[in-house]
């Protein structure tokens, strides 16, 4: 099948990983993951990012499809269920939050600038070399929260990717879900009409 | 009388579980299959050949191939 510009995203996907690795400045660029498919849903009225866009998806298919990095087995039933995939949703949203929170508390001067990466939600690495300075103390705080949601995501996704089918993570990813409710929102209320 | 009853191996999506993230869309050769409005994937039956590729493709192994009358 012929080869789009959009099928190369997933070097766009290790670059920025990589670049977050030793600049935490960059990992800022990750908004790009968040609002692109939202606007594609709200605007696109589809999941044109999924489809076509993601970086990551395409980083696990090749990974895991074209490296054969994955056992390729069914995902379990669980984790297709709607209760795993809204809750999932709901906790990566109060995540989310909490990170904005310690933002505002580095912004407010009741906290100091961390200069740690927390995965999956528990281990705090030390990540002294990553920043340089030059921007305010909130900017970088916010930046390393976001580089450990980004690496957080990208080890659950290695993680099933390796376990189950190569992009098992679209399965329960988080933007995958909320822009399909977006969607089923939207044609629940124009069936109404 | 002489009722032929063709059948034929066609992708069946279980939508309730689909996440519409298009995987099987990027494999499929004959472009049978689609995201309908970001919801599910959506098989057009009259193209689909049962080849199979989007139900090994499908992350969430929702689409099986089964023997459809037409």
């Amino acid at each position: 099948m012929k080869k789009r510009w959009y099928d190369y995203l997933w070097i766009a996907s290790a670059v920025y990983l990589i670049l977050g690795f030793f600049n935490i400045l960059f990992t800022w660029l990750g908004l790009l993951c968040f609002f692109i498919p939202l606007i594609m849903a709200i605007i696109g009225k589809d999941k044109g990012y999924c489809n076509r866009y993601c970086g990551r998806g395409q980083l696990f298919s090749l990974i895991g499809g074209r490296f054969g990095l994955s056992r390729k087995k069914d995902v379990p039933r669980w984790l297709k269920s709607k209760w795993f995939r809204y809750g999932f949703l709901i906790f990566f949203f109060a995540m989310f939050f909490q990170m904005l929170w310690t933002t505002w508390l580095v912004f407010s001067g009741a906290t100091d600038l961390k200069q740690v990466v927390t995965l999956l939600w528990t281990f705090k690495l030390p990540w002294h070399w990553a920043y340089y300075g030059g921007t305010a103390p909130w900017v970088a705080q916010f930046a390393f929260g976001f580089y450990s949601v980004m690496l957080t995501s990208t080890i659950l996704g290695l993680l099933t990717m390796v376990l189950f089918k190569p992009r098992s993570w679209c399965v329960y990813c988080p933007m995958g879900t909320m822009t399909q409710l977006i969607c089923k929102a939207r044609g629940a209320v124009n069936s109404k009409r | 009388m002489n009722q032929i009853s063709a059948k034929r191996r066609k992708a069946f999506v279980d939508e309730a579980y689909c996440v519409a993230c298009g995987c099987c869309v990027k494999v499929c050769p004959l472009k049978a299959i689609t995201v309908f409005k970001g919801i599910t994937a959506r098989v057009d039956r009259e193209r689909c050949v049962g080849c199979g590729k989007c139900a090994k493709e499908c992350p969430a192994s929702v689409i099986t191939i089964q023997e459809a009358a037409l």
